[in-house]
């Protein structure tokens, strides 16, 4: 009892000099310092990513909140509209809504004459979901039929992108000088009093100049190719190409040189529009002091423009680069300008299902389905896990077979997705012929594919109930069950909680085993019960992040946001249900 | 040390007619094994009717293990298995026919960690009640908690917040809440596995007083590692050792007398 103060006698005491303490306390926290600092350096690299790769998911998917629509004024007759003259909702089904919008868009350009324009008109401006959309307001009340309306028609995505800055960059400069305008035949001759189209023609020339350049470059590489070459046929079908190239430089030269001389412009340029006296005009030709266009909004007059009140319009994507044409751009230009186009927020995204027409496209269908799926699959996943779980962690013998199945269970947890769909396209589809793209099926998959997790989870949770409440049930004369299901479940129940959500949403994010099962098909119909084709968020995402528009694009990291914000509410809860149910003994 | 026992010998001397008593409990030949393990060698001891028996002995002597056996709390133990006859008022506890979730509300137990379930105060004295189905009315029920927790010496600390949780109680409180848990299903013996180790002097004395006045109503079987304890609220008195009982007897004479070398060495300091 006293010998603990008496020092042993094989101990060596630790001799240190006061410096030598110093210099190791110095080290000591000079290496703490630097796991601090590599500590907080990884975690700020991770919080870099993270803000880098939402910021640029939220930057992108931002066009796909916002629609744009046409304010306009339709009269929907009767012989447009119905397809045998009755206000019947059969024959209203059938009616010609087209027509009643083609009628309008007449009215907002009356001097849209020819017929490849007007078909332009009718084609490039509106969505077909606008024709839907009136069909709609007209079956709800057909009393509306024969007098005009007001509706807002939601624009194509085409001209959507355009007017959300997406399709072509825009410079815009006010004209510097006095504008005179000259009809002449089917051009306009514009004059400006300040060097306004100068300055886009020197733009031109320098162009020319950089062109002449690359075109020089080009030959003389082929000269030098040439020079290596032996073959004879070869060297001569060379020299032609040389001198092809040599050909266009010389032109381009020449017509840069003379800085004077009119240029002609084409689709591969930048488009020129110029705005004034509330028309649009294109230019097609452009000198140093006039420049010639086509009129593609009808000007109201021919008078002077004084500086300030024109501008010219610079679309930097050339017309033949992009899906709408100047003409339907100065439409939609000089829509913007009498007010009639507005954006409004797109309630359509979360409000309907999918369609092949971007501006249309909701995410609802796959909303829909994913819940569904998830439905069935917690239906399945909860009752099944946690019994399992009870069982095998509260009642079952321990023996070889337990053993075994233990063994499988965590082997199952580590199985890939693609293996749950392969084994579920062969079983439920193929050998129970249950119906393809169904949320039953995906839910039972993603059940096959949760429950070990679930499983995994319960039994830690229910093993981390301390033997003293069992003891203290049992002690007092609980039977087993009693004990499990009256004190060590409730205990559990966080833990087991927690790893069900975490579990479901691991499920909700996976893509590969819907694949197999047929949930990847296009469906149009948000799906009303377990059983009718649907399809699910991250597969929609897949889906859409394959096609070309980019308004699809914007609508893929949209649906990724929606995807993460489930993802998010689904973990918030698992944090909430711990803190909210954790006990502590 | 050595001279300790004697001071407290005077009040357990004057309880000395319990040996008297009818015998509660009858054990012979109780061997218990762990796996390969020869946990419990022949342990044969009768156990007075409304008396405390103290068991004593080193860590690791079998007391506790012996002690789980007259509940068959053992049972749980997938690996012990228990051989002999322990019988109750002449019952073999371990017949085939008893069921030991019956025998359990019999012979409640009250463990060495204060280990209320995490409910609230009514709810921990009323679980016993309620799933032996002993009420058949709230009042009754109350009447029950109410009664038990006057019993177990804690009603009065305690009434103005029944609802209020049973683990926000002191150590010696939700002691004598565990104590109320055991009662509340009116047993005929209570088994007291070290109540007084995880708790400071002044509840440990609550607790001792407490086990005193129980003794009229219940037959109590009390492990401790605490020779005083022993000293002060048992009856009589058993000495384990490496699994074997050494002696048993009055505790007066285990303390003043012992018969077997072990035994005073034990009881002397000399070991353990």
């Amino acid at each position: 009892m006293t010998d603990i103060a008496a020092p042993s006698p094989g101990a060596r005491r630790l001799g240190l000099s006061p410096d030598e303490a110093a210099a190791r306390l110095r080290r000591r926290h000079a290496a703490e310092a630097r796991f601090r600092a590599y500590g907080i350096g990884a975690i700020a690299l991770a919080g870099i990513f993270l803000v880098v790769l939402i910021g640029d998911v939220i930057i992108k998917a931002l066009p796909a909140f916002t629609e744009y629509r046409l304010t306009m004024s339709v009269t929907p007759t009767l012989e447009q509209v119905s397809s045998d003259g009755t206000t019947d909702p059969q024959a209203l089904r059938g009616g010609d809504y087209d027509a009643a919008l083609r009628a309008g868009l007449q009215q907002l350009f009356p001097q849209v004459t020819t017929r490849a324009l007007r078909r332009k008109l009718n084609n490039e401006l509106l969505s077909s979901g606008a024709a839907m959309a009136l069909r709609d307001a007209v079956l709800a009340d057909p009393a509306i039929i024969g007098h005009p309306v007001t509706i807002e028609a939601l624009l194509d995505d085409a001209a959507d992108l355009y007017l959300k800055g997406l399709m072509t960059g825009r410079r815009q400069t006010a004209g510097q000088g006095q504008a005179q305008v000259t009809v002449d035949g089917g051009t306009v001759l514009l004059r400006s009093t300040a060097p306004d189209f100068a300055r886009i023609l020197a733009g031109i020339k320098e162009d020319l100049r950089g062109q002449a350049a690359a075109n020089r470059r080009e030959a003389a590489r082929l000269a030098a190719a040439a020079a290596a070459t032996s073959g004879e046929g070869q060297r001569e079908a060379l020299s032609r190409r040389i001198a092809d190239f040599e050909a266009k430089a010389s032109a381009a030269e020449a017509r840069a040189a003379n800085a004077e001389a009119p240029e002609t412009l084409t689709a591969s340029r930048p488009s020129q529009l110029v705005f004034i006296n509330g028309g649009i005009v294109k230019l097609t030709e452009i000198g140093a002091a006039e420049a010639r266009g086509t009129v593609l909004v009808p000007l109201a007059n021919t008078d002077a423009a004084p500086a300030g009140r024109w501008e010219i319009v610079t679309l930097t994507q050339p017309e033949a680069d992009r899906r709408l044409d100047d003409q339907v751009i100065a439409w939609l230009e000089n829509l913007k300008q009498r007010g009639l186009v507005s954006s409004h927020f797109a309630t359509r995204f979360f409000t309907s299902g999918d369609s092949r027409e971007p501006e249309q496209a909701g995410i609802l269908g796959a909303l829909v389905g994913s819940a569904l799926t998830m439905l069935v699959t917690l239906v399945l996943c909860l009752p099944i896990g946690v019994g399992a779980a009870v069982y095998l962690e509260e009642f079952a013998p321990k023996n070889r077979l337990t053993d075994l199945i233990e063994v499988n269970i965590n082997n199952l947890a580590a199985v890939p997705s693609i293996v749950f769909g392969l084994l579920g396209l062969a079983m439920f589809l193929n050998f129970f012929g249950l119906p393809r793209s169904a949320p039953l099926v995906g839910g039972l998959v993603l059940a096959l594919l949760v429950l070990p997790t679930i499983i995994i989870a319960s039994r830690a949770a229910l093993k981390s109930v301390p033997p003293s409440i069992r003891e203290a049930a049992l002690g007092i004369g609980a039977s087993h069950q009693q004990a499990v299901f009256h004190h060590v479940l409730p205990l559990a129940m966080p833990g087991i909680m927690t790893g069900t959500i975490i579990g479901m949403a691991h499920a909700l994010g996976e893509t590969a085993p819907l694949l197999l099962i047929g949930m990847v098909a296009f469906i149009v119909d948000v799906p009303g019960s377990i059983t009718d084709a649907a399809t699910a968020l991250p597969v929609q995402i897949y889906l859409w992040s394959d096609l070309p528009e980019p308004l699809f694009q914007a609508k893929t990291a949209a649906a990724i946001l929606v995807l993460l914000g489930f993802l998010f509410i689904m973990n918030g809860l698992a944090i909430l249900l711990r803190r909210r149910f954790e006990r502590r003994w | 040390m050595t001279t300790m026992p004697n001071i407290e010998l005077a009040r357990a001397a004057t309880a000395g007619a319990a040996e008297k008593a009818a015998t509660k409990i009858v054990a012979r030949d109780v061997n218990v094994y762990y796996g390969d393990k020869h946990a419990l060698h022949d342990v044969s001891i009768d156990i007075p009717e409304k008396a405390v028996t103290a068991f004593i002995g080193p860590s690791g002597c079998g007391k506790s293990t012996f002690l789980r056996c007259i509940n068959r709390m053992n049972d749980t133990i997938p690996i012990c298995r228990v051989s002999g006859r322990i019988e109750i008022d002449g019952r073999d506890i371990y017949d085939r026919s008893l069921d030991p979730v019956q025998l359990r509300a019999r012979v409640g137990m009250v463990f060495q960690k204060p280990n209320p379930f995490p409910k609230s105060i009514y709810e921990n004295v009323a679980y016993g009640p309620r799933i032996h189905g002993l009420t058949s009315s709230k009042a009754e029920l109350d009447e029950i908690v109410i009664m038990s927790l006057k019993r177990a010496g804690l009603y009065e600390e305690v009434k103005d917040r029944l609802g209020a949780p049973g683990t926000g109680l002191s150590g010696g409180q939700q002691q004598r809440l565990c104590i109320a848990r055991a009662i509340a299903v009116n047993p005929e013996v209570i088994l007291m596995d070290e109540p007084c180790s995880a708790l400071d002097p002044i509840a440990t004395a609550k607790i001792e007083g407490l086990i005193d006045e129980l003794r009229e109503n219940y037959t109590i079987v009390i492990v401790t590692h605490s020779m005083q304890q022993a000293a002060r609220v048992s009856q009589r008195t058993a000495f384990f050792h490496l699994g074997r009982l050494v002696e048993e007897g009055p505790t007066e004479q285990i303390f003043t007398a012992p018969q077997d070398k072990r035994t005073q060495d034990y009881i002397t300091g000399r070991f353990g």
